[in-house]
């Protein structure tokens, strides 16, 4: 028979010289009795028999259905079975060894009760998954980091889960998805940044949920296709209302790192705010310096899926233009739309640069080192 | 290049596929109604392997609304990003001219015409009574 | 350069629904009384704000100018121009009425033609269209005979993306005439300013058109309309510009994986975008930093994108600065005069009424 050598492990890119971090990992539920140790028996009969209710109509599933199953690559459902990243072997060897990551960081998306119609089963099940990150991931593999993943329409309650886990070292964040009921800044949201300035976590918001607003301000679009375009589009509408609410200055030491968001939007959203402070000054008097220099301080972005200009070079202007030193490296395994830590990140931009956004950038803002 | 021996045909059903190795490459081998045809097993985007992907077919369309269906299993799409490659030709639909991954020429040799040579045989112990999947690499 | 420029952003303030009842028909003069309708002021730009208009352009009582002279005086004549471009943004688009959006239409319309085009042989306009599609439709028809307007106008914030299928007769209609449809800042208010929900500050909502013109757009290109209406072009008015490269870098990277979900869409979205769309270049959302502009401008990969505007009497500029920061002179030729005349084709054609 024909001989195929395997796939020597791939390792780490060469130019991960401060580490490898990876920002966007999703790990999943085998099935949801995978949380019925962590939560009560009135919320399980909720959860079962009524389900998840984000802010939309389909009870299974998701207003623009994937293009993918589960929106995850072919490759990565675990030949034991269970959806894609629900089996820490298999993750451990499609992601962490073969590429040879120093640190992954979990971001759980549904189920996790984020963003659900009742409050009730939101503050039971985010805590419940963040019972199951220890006891189904961290516990078992000293590479990973988990995010504590809140009941953010419900500010008081989200600020409790936080400074429960706090204590934890395991847990490097707090997370939020992208698509909340009111812009990011509004008031009802502070005790979040509150709290996660007090125990000194970085706030991941996360391209997803579902905020009960039609998907754009036009009204809602026909294709998938328009929905993946759209998460650049809220995203900057989030950064927005957190600069100009002025949270950052509220809740010093705050930085918010927007996750699988995109990010060749900064420059012109910075450039924007800017021009619209500068004649409107009047307005906001409690924003003392200008939304790009607050940006530039308090606001990353994960890399992935990363821009590709037509011109490949118009990368570095993008960049350049966001700073270096706020650029962080994700995968965003098991989705569909990964990006290879050896490949997506291109051999042109200088290999200092490159090590910054590898790990030296996320080492910084995590404290990983 | 060279011709290589990389696998009976029996191993390789219509719609099947196996990847082979050849002269030190992986290579993906697909059967489209009994004709052969290998494409380097490494994406031209990311590098994924494209024999983790699904077959399908090619998605057309004359206006808006109009789906022009066609080529049902001609095509693999890359289990990452999705691009689709024509399997005959290696040529992604978006850009066929810039956007491709490598293909290599594939056919079938009777085991008789086999054992005389001149072809790589690999590993693969060659039976007179079988045909064989030659790759050009 | 700046005499044969052409504006294509002009703001002719319509004081109030008073200044239309003598174009409108005997049911909507007196209704309109009698109801006390007496304003119709659209939240996009409150008329107090900085921003809506500049401080030494306002009039008296801090009214927005609503005169062809002031017109002349403030800009027209100020900077020079071959023309001017009119985009009302009385906000006919705000009533839920079908009716009373398109009674306020048609006389903005008449308006425009009898108080501006008829005392400026420099002045163009746009249509603008009512809510209704079969009201716009009737309004194209009734209009475009008239070949001083040189495009139809909706707002970039709608009640649906106007690349939906419902809006197609729209695209037919424009194409047939040659009209370009022009996408201009602001809100019709069917929906919070964001996907998001409702922002505390102007300044957001200010920066929130950039949202609107970002989902329009995505909408007109994935839905097909350029493949479906070849001949259309869609100018986009008061965009901020700056956000569009790293738009279509997104677009265009999602479309390779995603095609089969759009498969009318046949070339790379960015390519589509370059062909049929044009911005006008006030606000323009950049650098300050001449090499840094020059850098964004590359991003844009076409010298044929921008058109010149100064959006008068929004406030963007101080006195006569009415340049971007940073643009390049040798840009200056094609964006005050062979973009616009190659995209507004009745430019060509002289005054007519």
């Amino acid at each position: 028979m024909n001989l195929v050598r395997p796939i020597a492990s791939y390792g780490k890119p060469a130019a991960a010289t401060l580490g490898l971090v990876d920002v966007d990992i999703h790990p999943r539920v085998r099935d949801l009795s995978e949380f019925r140790p962590f939560v009560s028996d009135a919320d399980w009969h909720r959860l079962t028999t009524y389900g998840i209710h984000a802010r939309h109509g389909f009870a299974k599933g998701y207003p623009f259905p994937k293009a993918a199953p589960l929106a995850c690559r072919r490759d990565a459902w675990p030949p034991g079975g269970g959806p894609p990243a629900s089996d820490l072997p298999f993750l451990q060897e499609q992601l962490l060894d073969r590429y040879g990551l120093d640190v992954g960081v979990l971001n759980p998306l549904q189920p996790s009760g984020q963003g659900d119609v009742n409050d009730g089963l939101s503050v039971a099940l985010t805590s419940a998954v963040n019972d199951w990150q220890i006891e189904h991931w961290l516990r078992h593999e000293p590479r990973l980091r988990g995010s504590i993943v809140v009941p953010y329409e419900d500010g008081p309650a989200a600020a409790a889960e936080i400074r429960k886990r706090a204590g934890d070292p395991r847990f490097c964040q707090v997370f939020l998805l992208s698509r909340t009921c009111e812009p990011l800044g509004r008031q009802r949201y502070w005790p979040i940044y509150e709290a996660a300035a007090e125990v000194g976590l970085p706030v991941g918001i996360h391209a997803f949920g579902y905020s009960g607003h039609a998907m754009t301000s036009t009204g809602w679009p026909s294709f998938y296709v328009e929905e993946v375009q759209e998460h650049a589009t809220s995203a900057q509408a989030q950064v927005a209302s957190m600069v100009v609410e002025g949270i950052f200055d509220r809740f010093p030491g705050l930085n918010v790192v927007m996750i699988e968001c995109g990010f060749g939007w900064m420059p012109s959203l910075a450039w924007r705010l800017d021009g619209a402070w500068k004649r409107l000054r009047d307005e906001v008097p409690h924003l003392t310096r200008a939304p790009s220099e607050i940006m530039r301080e308090h606001v990353f972005v994960s890399t992935q899926p990363i821009e590709e200009p037509e011109r490949p070079e118009h990368l570095l202007d993008a960049m350049e233009w966001i700073g270096w030193d706020r650029i962080l490296f994700a995968s965003d395994y098991p989705h569909w739309d990964f990006d290879d830590p050896r490949m997506a990140i291109p051999s042109f931009i200088p290999e200092e640069k490159r090590a910054a956004i590898y790990g030296g950038n996320a080492n910084r803002i995590y404290r990983f080192r | 290049m060279s011709r290589h021996v990389v696998a009976p045909v029996s191993e390789i059903p219509p719609g099947g596929r196996k990847v082979v190795e050849a002269a030190g490459k992986r290579i993906v081998v697909f059967n489209l109604d009994g004709e052969f045809f290998a494409l380097l097993d490494r994406c031209p985007h990311q590098g994924s392997q494209l024999s983790g992907g699904i077959l399908c077919g090619l998605t057309q369309s004359d206006e808006p609304g109009h789906y022009r269906f066609s080529r049902a299993g001609e095509f693999v799409r890359c289990p990452w990003h999705q691009w689709e490659f024509d399997i005959r030709t290696g040529k992604s639909w978006f850009d066929p001219r810039r956007t491709k991954v490598r293909h290599f020429p594939a056919g079938v040799a009777e085991g008789s015409e086999l054992v005389e040579g001149p072809y790589t045989a690999e590993t693969i112990p060659v039976r007179v009574e079988e045909a064989y999947v030659v790759v050009e690499a | 350069m700046t005499a044969s420029a052409i504006d294509c952003d002009l703001h002719p303030g319509v004081p109030s629904v008073a200044t239309l009842l003598p174009y409108m028909d005997e049911y909507w003069r007196h209704t309109l009384v009698e109801r006390g309708i007496e304003v119709l002021e659209s939240a996009s730009y409150p008329p107090n704000a900085p921003t809506s208009v500049r401080a030494d352009w306002r009039g008296p009582k801090g009214r927005a100018p609503s005169t062809v002279g002031e017109l002349q005086t403030q800009a027209l004549d100020r900077w020079g121009a071959a023309f001017g471009v009119l985009n009302p943004l009385f906000p006919v688009q705000l009533p839920f009425s079908r009716d009373m959006s398109a009674a306020m239409a048609r006389a903005v319309n008449d308006w425009i033609r009898a108080e501006w085009l008829d005392r400026d042989d420099r002045l163009r306009a746009s249509i603008l269209l009512p809510n209704g599609l079969e009201d716009a439709l009737a309004e194209i028809e009734r209009l475009a005979p008239d070949r001083r307007f040189v495009q139809a106008m909706v707002l970039c914030m709608g009640e649906t993306p106007i690349g939906r299928r419902e809006w197609w007769p729209l695209h037919a209609a424009l194409e047939k005439h040659g009209l370009p449809l022009a996408i201009h800042a602001g809100s019709a208010w069917r929906h919070p300013p964001t996907s998001v929900g409702w922002p505390s500050w102007h300044v957001e909502e200010y920066t929130s058109n950039i949202y609107g013109f970002q989902a329009t757009l995505a909408s007109l290109v994935t839905e097909g309309v350029f493949a479906k209406y070849p001949g259309l072009k869609v100018v986009l008015v008061e965009s901020g510009v700056s956000w569009l490269p790293a738009f279509l870098w997104r677009l265009t990277k999602s479309w390779k994986g995603v095609r089969f979900e759009i498969p009318w869409i046949d070339r790379p979205p960015a390519e589509i975008v370059r062909d049929h769309v044009r911005l006008t270049v006030r606000p323009f959302d950049g650098p300050e930093d001449a090499e840094q502009m020059k850098r964004l401008l590359d991003h844009l990969r076409s010298d044929e994108l921008l058109l010149w505007a100064t959006d008068w009497p929004h406030a963007h500029f101080d006195g006569d600065d009415t340049i971007p920061p940073g643009l390049p002179e040798g840009l200056l030729t094609k964006i005050m005069v062979d973009n616009p005349r190659a995209t507004y084709a009745r430019l060509a054609e002289g005054v007519s009424a």
